[in-house]
Parts: structure tokens; sequence; C-alpha cells
């Protein structure tokens, strides 16, 4: 005898409904993991530790040289550009780790996969409890630098419009980023847990992130001309600190409109190449048997 | 049919010693069969190490400076090693099912962190021997020795002490579950900034480097880079004497440490029957 089971219609969603369950439930998911290990005044103490050291061993380092002279333009090019890199560490390593997250350490990713899900959304849901991290880090960085060093962050001459899209331009950016390296993580056995740091490390350095491409020797500047990152961190820059940025040659020849034109660009290429990537890399974890695999490598 | 099969039982010292070659051999020889760690372990800190060198750069620093950066870019191959696969170490050991087969081997708990000691010392001696050659090449560091036999003590002090205090916080990590990945997370950074990684540490103010010597690190790399560098000594916190003695005190106290709070936490997470959880 056949059974048939009938899904009431009021249970049945479409395609773009499961898609919005499926990134809400994994942003909580992603939420509840990362938080929820301690109480929130350790996490919270947590969570800011980290980051404001990072700039801390950047400040020490110039307050050194310069005998603490942090009004100039040098210092708030590199104090604005370490804060927001917060964001390419968090977002696109993010992304990416759930994979290792949840295959290697809680060992359910052949749960997920078996549950009606879109999985590369559910990927990129897991970054959203990363970029609230980010953001937070991000802002208290910002307040300390304006506090106590000299940051000359003045509201009223931000230019708003151009920072929010900006901004939104570049996470998203960075979470397709991340996607691509989780595809890619599928597929590896050995160094997966390096594999976001890595990139982030590699964007750190060659970014312009904490000192102007011309900086790099010239034969290597070229690198930082090809990194997404690059554009992202001028325009928030400019946004932010238009006088300082405007003192800066690296990309002086190009307008905002054209800086946007890239990074929006960067970021169509970036969801194409990242859904190729992860359907190529998805058939072959699942041919190979790589979902349910724990290396303890 | 009785059968009967000789078993060569070892006790005492020749024990002791056979269980820290026993826990040392799968680092020492996983190092050399899969030689990609290596290249991966190479290149992000020299990726880091980089980044910093430009910022040096950026801001006119004295050539001395990206000295500092090499030899801290280098040291962190030790303190990485000390806290993700020694103090941690019991942790992922008990998540994999592992520590229970070490505490009921009839050998010694301080044989086996002291295996994991030695075999963590021979890979990240490794790996900061070829970020110095590679980091002093690719930005021209120059360094000239003091005194040899003061550098070489600095080193080994240096060395015992840091891999002690691994030794006794991987007894704290014995009671912890998911938060211990969190607190390993969060002693990088930090501690890069109070050991004075890439700075000497005496900018930070005397009470707060005195703080941070606690980390062995901190006087450790304080002393050879005034034993290392051309005017180091201008920018030491103490002198090398007062710096190798604090040494000698870190390492026979986290030693003993090590011994006393193993056996107090092993005590407490058998009662506790937390030897074979699994919080993930």
């Amino acid at each position: 005898m056949d059974a048939q089971i009938t899904i009431p219609q009021s249970r049945q969603d479409n395609t773009f409904q499961r898609l919005v369950r499926t990134f809400r439930v994994s942003a909580w998911l992603g939420w509840q993991i990362e938080a929820n290990w301690a109480d929130p005044l350790v996490f919270a103490i947590y969570a800011l530790i980290k980051p404001l050291a990072s700039a801390a061993i950047i400040v020490v380092m110039y307050g050194i040289i310069t005998q603490g002279d942090f009004g100039q333009p040098i210092f708030a090019y590199i104090f604005i550009g370490n804060a927001f890199y917060i964001y390419v560490g968090q977002v696109m390593s993010g992304v990416s780790w759930a994979v290792i997250d949840d295959r290697e350490h809680y060992r359910m990713l052949k749960y997920v996969y078996i549950a009606p899900i879109h999985i590369p959304t559910y990927l990129l849901g897991r970054g959203v409890a990363k970029f609230v991290f980010a953001s937070i880090s991000v802002f208290v960085t910002l307040l300390a630098g304006v506090l106590f060093l000299q940051i000359p962050l003045d509201l009223l001459q931000v230019d708003w419009l151009l920072f929010i899209v900006s901004l939104a331009i570049g996470v998203n950016m960075l979470a397709l980023m991340g996607l691509m390296l989780g595809s890619i993580v599928l597929l590896l056995v050995n160094h997966s847990f390096g594999m976001g740091e890595a990139v982030a490390g590699a964007l750190y350095l060659f970014s312009g992130a904490i000192f102007p491409l011309e900086v790099l020797p010239e034969w290597i500047r070229w690198v930082g001309f090809i990194m997404p990152v690059t554009y992202w961190l001028e325009l928030i820059r400019r946004a932010l600190l238009p006088d300082i940025a405007a003192g800066f040659p690296t990309l002086a020849s190009l307008s905002n409109g054209q800086l946007l034109g890239i990074m929006l660009g960067l970021t169509v290429f970036f969801a194409v190449a990242a859904f190729l990537t992860f359907n190529y890399c998805d058939r072959e974890a699942r041919e190979r048997g790589y979902i349910d695999r724990t290396t303890n490598y | 049919m009785t059968l009967t099969a000789k078993v060569t039982k070892h006790s005492g010292l020749r024990l002791f010693l056979m269980t820290v070659f026993g826990r040392a051999y799968p680092r020492m020889v996983g190092m050399l069969r899969e030689r990609s760690w290596m290249l991966w372990e190479i290149i992000l800190p020299i990726l880091g190490v980089s980044a910093y060198v430009f910022i040096y750069r950026a801001i006119g620093a004295p050539e001395i400076y990206i000295g500092f950066v090499v030899m801290g870019g280098a040291m962190t191959a030790f303190w990485l090693n000390v806290l993700w696969s020694m103090s941690s170490q019991l942790y992922w050991e008990k998540e994999m099912g592992n520590l229970s087969l070490y505490i009921m081997a009839p050998n010694s708990m301080m044989g086996i962190l002291l295996g994991m000691a030695v075999g963590g010392l021979f890979f990240a001696g490794q790996r900061a021997l070829v970020i110095t050659i590679v980091g002093s090449w690719i930005f021209g560091v120059s360094y000239e020795v003091v005194s040899y036999w003061q550098l070489f003590a600095v080193f080994m002090l240096t060395m015992v002490a840091l891999y002690g205090l691994g030794m006794m916080t991987s007894s704290l990590f014995l009671l912890l579950s998911r938060e211990a990945w969190h607190l390993a997370n969060l002693a990088q950074e930090p501690i890069y900034l109070a050991s004075g990684f890439y700075f000497p540490v005496k900018n930070l103010t005397f009470w707060v480097a005195a703080g941070a010597s606690i980390i062995p690190l901190t006087m450790g790399m304080d002393a050879m880079r005034q034993l290392v560098f051309p005017d180091g000594s201008s920018l030491g916190f103490l002198s090398v004497d007062i710096e190798i003695a604090i040494l000698v005190g870190l390492s026979v106290l986290f030693v003993v440490g090590a011994k006393l709070m193993l056996d107090y936490m092993e005590r407490l997470a058998i009662r506790e029957g937390r030897l074979t959880e699994s919080k993930r």
C-alpha cells in the first residue's frame, strides 16, 4: 500500500520564504553558537578585548615612533583602515568558518545537508552574528579613537549616504568571498583551519588597510590594486574623513562614483563566482563523501 | 591451553622517559611526514610580520624596530604552540576521547605533558627559525650578538618557563568545555600587546611591563633583543642579568606549579566526572 504525505497548504511556502526562513534561523543559530557560552558581561568583555588589543598594538607602535603625535593624517589613515578591517576578518572568515565548525567541531553538517534548506543561504546566515560583533567592535574602536587619540571624525562632515552604501556593498562582498572560501574548505583535508586566516592576512597586507600602498615595494604593489578590499577601505575613509583621504594619492584619480562602480562590479563578480564555486565544491564533496568527514587535523 | 606472552614492564625513570618520547614522537614525526604544515605555518606569520614591518616603514621608524618585529613574529610560533597545543591540548584530547586513555594508562601525566612540550618545542622551534631566516632576509635585518652564552641561557630559560606555563594551564583547561576555544583565542592579541611582541615592552610603562612579565616571553624577548641588536640595550626594560634571574624564578614556579595543579585538577575532574564529558 502506498502512503502519501500531504503537507497542508498553510505549511507550504515558496522559494523566497524558504530562503528567508533559512537565513533567519541560521543567523539565530550563529548568534547562539557565538554568544551563549558565557554570561553576557563576560561575553561582552571577550568580544571587545580582542579588537581593542589589535588596535592598541598599532597605536603603541605609532606612539613610540612619533612620540605620541596622533594628530598626523597617516595615523587617522591607519586607524580607520585597521578598525574597518575587523569586518574582513569577522565576516569573510566567519562564513567560511561555519563549514569547519559544523563539520569538524559540532559534526552536524550532514544533518544540515539533509534538512530542506538552501545551503549557501545557511552559510551566509551564519555570518550575520559575526557581522553584528564586528559592528560593535568597529564602533567601540572608533569611539576610543575619537575620545583618546585625536581621530578627527566629525559626524556633521561624514558623507552618510556614501558610508552606508559603501558599507552595505562591502559587507555583502565580504560575505560572498567567505562563501567562496567556505566552498573550498568543503574539499580541503589539511589546513582548512587556516584558510580564512591566510586570505585575511594577505588582504591585510596588500589592501592598504594599515599603510598606503605606496609603502609596498613597487614590484608587488599591483596586488593591492586587484584586491576589492583596497577600494572598499578607500571609500570608507572618503566617507568618514574626506580631508584626510584626499591627502593620500593611492586612488586619488578615481571619483567616488567610479570607486562605487568598481565595488559593485566586484560584488556581482564575487556573487557569480561564489555560487559557481559552491556548486562545484558541493558536488565534489558529496561525491567524495566529505560532508560528514572529521579529520581531527 | 594457556597462552602466555612475555611483556616487558618498565617503571620509574625509564617509564617516564618512554612516556615523554611516546607523546613527543607523533608531533615530531607528524611534522616531518606532513611537510605542507611548514609552508602553511610560515606563510601566515610572514604575512603578519610583513604588515607590521610596513607600518613601521610608513611612519619612518628606525631599522632596529624592523628587527624587533621579525623577532616578535618568530616568537609567536612558541606562544601559539603553547596556547593551542599545550594549554588547550587536554581539552582537545578530551573532545576526541583520548584523555581517558591517558589517565587509564600506567604512566605519568607529567610525562605526557612534558612529551607534548618537547614535541611542540621541536615543531615551533623549526617554524621560528624559518621565520627568522626568511624575515631577516626579506627585510635586511642585521644582528650583532653581545654574548652567545647569555643568549643561549635566555632562550632556554624562556622555553622552560613558557612550556612550564603551558603545562600548568593545560590542567585548568581540563575543566573547561566550549569556553576553552574562546579563552585560547582571547589570549592572542592581548598577549601580543602586553608582552611587546612588536615593540619594546619598556614603552608600556614600568608597572604594565612588570605585570606582563608573568608571561615568560615578555622577559625572554626583551633580553634577547638587548643581546642581538646593536643599541638594543638602550630599549631594554631591565638589565639582562635581572631578566635571567626572573626567568629562572618563573621556570621553577611554573614547572612546580604544573605538577601541583595537574594533581589537583585531575582529582577534581575525576570527582566531578569531567574527563569524558564532551559539551560541544
